[in-house]
């Protein structure tokens, strides 16, 4: 089985001239958590929403390159988009419920494809919350609104909210940014149990949090990547300079 | 700086001179406003009875009531919202949701800013030159509701806009990231988080509308008609237009009357913008972001 | 080979899930392809809807400026009667009250604006506000029946002639101008940026030399688009000025005393005429051309107002 996503050779600029990205290129493979580290603004975040062409939304900015999603290139012409953003889940930096219940943030993304059927959406909500693990803090008040939770709470469900759709990867932008010591420990619980049936690609914390939940890691420093490697490799026997120096703490 | 060189004594004394002058303009401006409601409410409410707001007008209009100018204008309100929401709150979506930085957008943009500052009178000729005349739908119902309803959209345009801009951008990115189309994502998160906004912004634009006299001169309103409008080709009256003609237009008119209708269309229209501002601080105190 | 086979059931399986929402999906992108292309004739609508305006005033319009010798057109006699069709005594019927208004407003408004942005206490400012707004929607057909019963009397008894004269339309419109012109060149003010203040403070200004030194004209371009809107909102305004400027279509004599002569504007002579012309004659026709000056000067006032505040700042991004 080949690699689930192959970036090559991507660029990406902004609207205003900032250029975000220069010729990344890398292969992630499935089931396993592929983390992306670096300093502010290296571009991880714009990388990130490449994948499920989040960027869409950006006015006038231009990509080039490909990024091959099972093999598909995602920017050809008769990308499904939806489709695409459906098997790519997305997790954001802030916890961000949309207003409604927990039950409603969990079925938005089945509902909008179309799945009516009460059996099947209720079963998914079971599912998705205890694989986000909060489905015991939840059961009694899945009609309560969401944005009662408590922050670890809240990013527990958005990751339980793709999760619903059953996707083929998982995407998290910094999903402990605002969280105490005791929720990131259970995100990062989570991931370790999810990664069996899904590929995580996640921005990190920090580089300790890196190292904690990396299998593969990717170092990127302003908008390139500047080295991939095992987890073994990159916190332990790193091949450059600087990279040895962000992890180790010498950086800037 | 210059300024601060000059006698202190000095500077405070132009200071204070100034914040009075200031105060005493604001103070200018709001009495007038006041007086006015006042007068109007002082003068026109002993006219105001059952009789007065449910019956016709009788012996030349200077006894019974004022009914059908009311039902008229409820009528051509309703006409103007049923015109203008459509159109009006597509426009709005395609200039926050839709439209790019382009020439097209510019020009709906400048479009929309000169429909705001054409004057009423305006509408009138272009109601009765477009719908009375060239369409001959008459005056009528169907005429005066186009008219005003073309005029209202600007308003209405301009403020549901800014409400729809005002969701957070959050929003549209977590739903589209979970697979929904854009206009599901408009139709399910941002259209219902604007909602108060729209719809202050509607009700506003529908109180102007119903204030409104010069658009429904040529196009639908009546002097005087004895029975209700049985169609949207019939004309009707309407309160803006009647209060006109029986200040001006009828001799021996009795001022109470007149003082009546005037207070029955203000209190009409400001009741429409109190409603606007309640739903406002209602739907804003229930949502939960 | 039957590993082969459980795998593509399990790919079936997969397949199916996926195929019954993209079967709705499918469906549905019709649909929304029908909303999004409506949506989008909504937005360009309002194009058309402008260059139709103006093409029925055209219509309607345009035999009074190819019928009438233009030296006719704009001379000083309007009798429509003895067909003198000379529109210039409504032109400066119309540029007296709007200048007489715009004289008495802007003053009023742009300091009720400072006042209201800088000077008063919130409270105040959560009182006043809504009684601006309150001004806005009462209708011109009411302040002009006030104007017509209450002012108008209190104007004569000052020693003019009659109460209905260009003094009284600029009153009345004055007032009908002022929440234009308050609640832009507020906004104008609060776009200053508060550093801007606390720097001339620091350095020992006091509050009115702060405004009116650093504050004021920091927000000059906004002013002034408030000041453009304004004098566009008096000149189109019809039923009130009609009822209150005496509608006397001459040319008053320039002097002191020119605000207490009535005077007739352009507004007013449509709004009073069209009702007994027939359609189709030159009068009519005469009387879409004065609509088509309205229009082009309106417009013109909106240009440039919108030129001053250069485009529209979208506000997005959002902190994820
Ligand atoms: N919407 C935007 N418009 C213009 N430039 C942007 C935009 N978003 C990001 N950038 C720029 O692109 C570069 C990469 O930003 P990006 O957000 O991808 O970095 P990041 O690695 O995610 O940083 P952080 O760790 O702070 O989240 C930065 O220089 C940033 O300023
Ligand atoms: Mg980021």
């Amino acid at each position: 089985m080949g690699p689930k996503i192959v970036v090559k050779n991507v660029y990406f600029t902004y609207g205003d001239g900032t250029e975000a990205l220069h010729n990344v290129s890398m292969e992630i493979a499935s089931y396993q958590i592929f983390v992306l580290f670096g300093p502010a603004r290296a571009g991880k975040t714009t990388l990130l929403r490449l994948f499920n062409r989040l960027s869409d939304l950006i006015e006038n900015a231009t990509v080039q390159g490909q990024i091959l999603f099972n093999g598909r290139d995602i920017f050809e012409r008769g990308t499904d988009v939806i489709d695409l953003r459906r098997r790519i889940g997305m997790v954001f930096a802030i916890p961000t419920p949309l207003p409604g219940s927990i039950r409603d943030n969990i079925t938005y993304g089945l509902r909008m494809a179309g799945i009516r059927n009460r059996d099947e959406l209720e079963s998914r909500v079971e599912r998705s919350l205890t694989q986000a693990a909060l489905w015991n803090e939840v059961k009694d008040r899945l009609d309560k609104p969401a944005s009662a939770l408590s922050g670890g709470q809240k990013q527990r469900l958005c990751i339980a909210r793709s999760l619903a759709l059953e996707p083929e990867v998982l995407i998290l932008d910094n999903p402990t940014s605002g969280l105490d010591p005791l929720s990131t420990a259970m995100v990062e619980e989570s991931l370790h149990e999810l990664k069996q049936r899904y590929t995580i690609i996640m921005v990190p914390h920090s580089v300790q949090q890196a190292a904690r939940v990396a299998t593969t890691a990717a170092f990127m420093l302003d908008g390139e990547i500047i080295e991939v490697g095992s987890a073994d490799q990159i916190f332990g026997q790193p091949q450059v300079k600087q990279t040895e120096d962000y992890v180790t703490g010498r950086f800037g | 700086m210059r300024l601060a060189m000059r006698p202190a004594m000095k500077r405070q004394q132009t200071q204070k001179i100034a914040v009075g002058l200031i105060t005493g303009a604001a103070v200018l401006v709001v009495i007038p406003i006041v007086l006015v409601i006042l007068y109007i409410v002082v003068q026109g409410i002993g006219a105001l009875s059952w009789e007065f707001l449910t019956a016709p007008p009788r012996n030349g209009m200077t006894e019974g009531g004022i009914m059908p100018a009311i039902l008229g204008t409820l009528i051509l309100t309703l006409g103007t919202a049923i015109v203008c929401l459509p159109l009006a709150i597509g426009a709005a979506i395609y200039l926050a949701e839709y439209a790019s930085d382009n020439r097209l957008t510019r020009w709906v943009r400048l479009a929309i800013v000169n429909l705001a500052g054409i004057p009423s009178i305006v509408y009138g000729l272009f109601g009765l030159g477009a719908f009375v005349l060239f369409l001959q739908f008459g005056t009528s119902i169907l005429a005066g509701s186009l008219t005003l309803g073309i005029m209202t959209l600007p308003v209405v345009i301009s403020t549901a806009e800014e409400a729809i801009l005002s969701v957070p951008q959050e929003f549209r990115l977590v739903s589209q990231s979970l697979g929904a189309t854009r206009w599901q994502t408009i139709r399910h998160q941002v259209l219902p988080h604007a909602m108060p906004g729209i719809i202050t912004g509607v009700i506003l634009g529908l109180s102007r509308a119903a204030g409104e006299t010069a658009p429904i001169l040529f196009t639908v309103a009546a002097f005087y008609v004895p029975h209700l409008p049985q169609s949207i080709s019939d004309q009707t009256m309407a309160l803006p237009y009647h209060l006109y003609v029986i200040a001006t237009q009828v001799p021996g008119m009795p001022l109470s009357v007149q003082y009546g209708t005037a207070l029955v269309l203000l209190l009409l229209v400001l009741s429409l913008t109190v409603v606007a501002t309640v739903i406002r601080t209602r739907m804003r105190r229930r949502r939960d972001w | 080979m039957a590993n082969l086979n459980d795998f593509a059931k399990a790919r079936t399986a997969q397949i199916a899930l996926r195929v019954r929402p993209m079967g709705v999906w499918l469906r549905r992108g019709r649909l929304e392809t029908l909303i999004e292309l409506l949506i989008r004739l909504s937005g360009v609508s309002t194009i058309v809807i402008v260059g139709l305006i103006f093409l029925f005033l055209l219509r309607e319009g345009l035999p009074a400026f190819l019928d009438i010798p233009l030296r006719q057109l704009f001379g000083s006699r309007w009798y429509p009667i003895e067909g003198f069709y000379g529109i210039w005594p409504l032109l400066v019927g119309s540029l007296v009250v709007t200048a007489g208004a715009i004289v008495i407003a802007v003053p009023l408004g742009l300091t009720t604006a400072v006042y209201l942005g800088e000077i008063a206490p919130v409270w105040q400012r959560e009182i006043l506000k809504p009684l601006i707004e309150v001004l806005a929607g009462i209708p011109s057909i009411v302040l002009g029946f006030l104007g017509w019963v209450a002012l108008a009397p209190i104007i004569q008894s000052l020693g003019a002639p009659t109460g209905l004269t260009a003094l009284t339309g600029s009153l009345i419109l004055a007032y009908m101008a002022l929440p234009t012109i308050i609640s832009i060149s507020e906004d104008a003010l609060y776009a200053v940026p508060k550093e801007y203040r606390d720097g001339a403070l620091a350095i020992g200004a006091t509050q009115w030399q702060t405004i009116w030194r650093v504050v004021l004209p920091a927000a000059r371009s906004g002013l002034a688009m408030a000041v453009m809107l304004g004098i566009g909102r008096a000149i189109g305004e019809t039923m009130a000025v009609m009822m209150v400027t005496g509608n006397a279509a001459f040319i008053p004599d320039l002097g002191l005393d020119l605000p207490l002569h009535p005077v007739r504007t352009m507004t007013a002579t449509i709004a009073a005429e069209m009702g007994e012309v027939a359609q189709g004659s030159l009068h009519y026709n005469v009387l879409f051309g004065i609509g088509i000056v309205l229009f082009v000067v309106t417009f013109a006032i909106n240009l440039v107002a919108g030129r001053l505040v250069g485009s529209v700042v979208r506000r997005r991004g959002g902190q994820l």
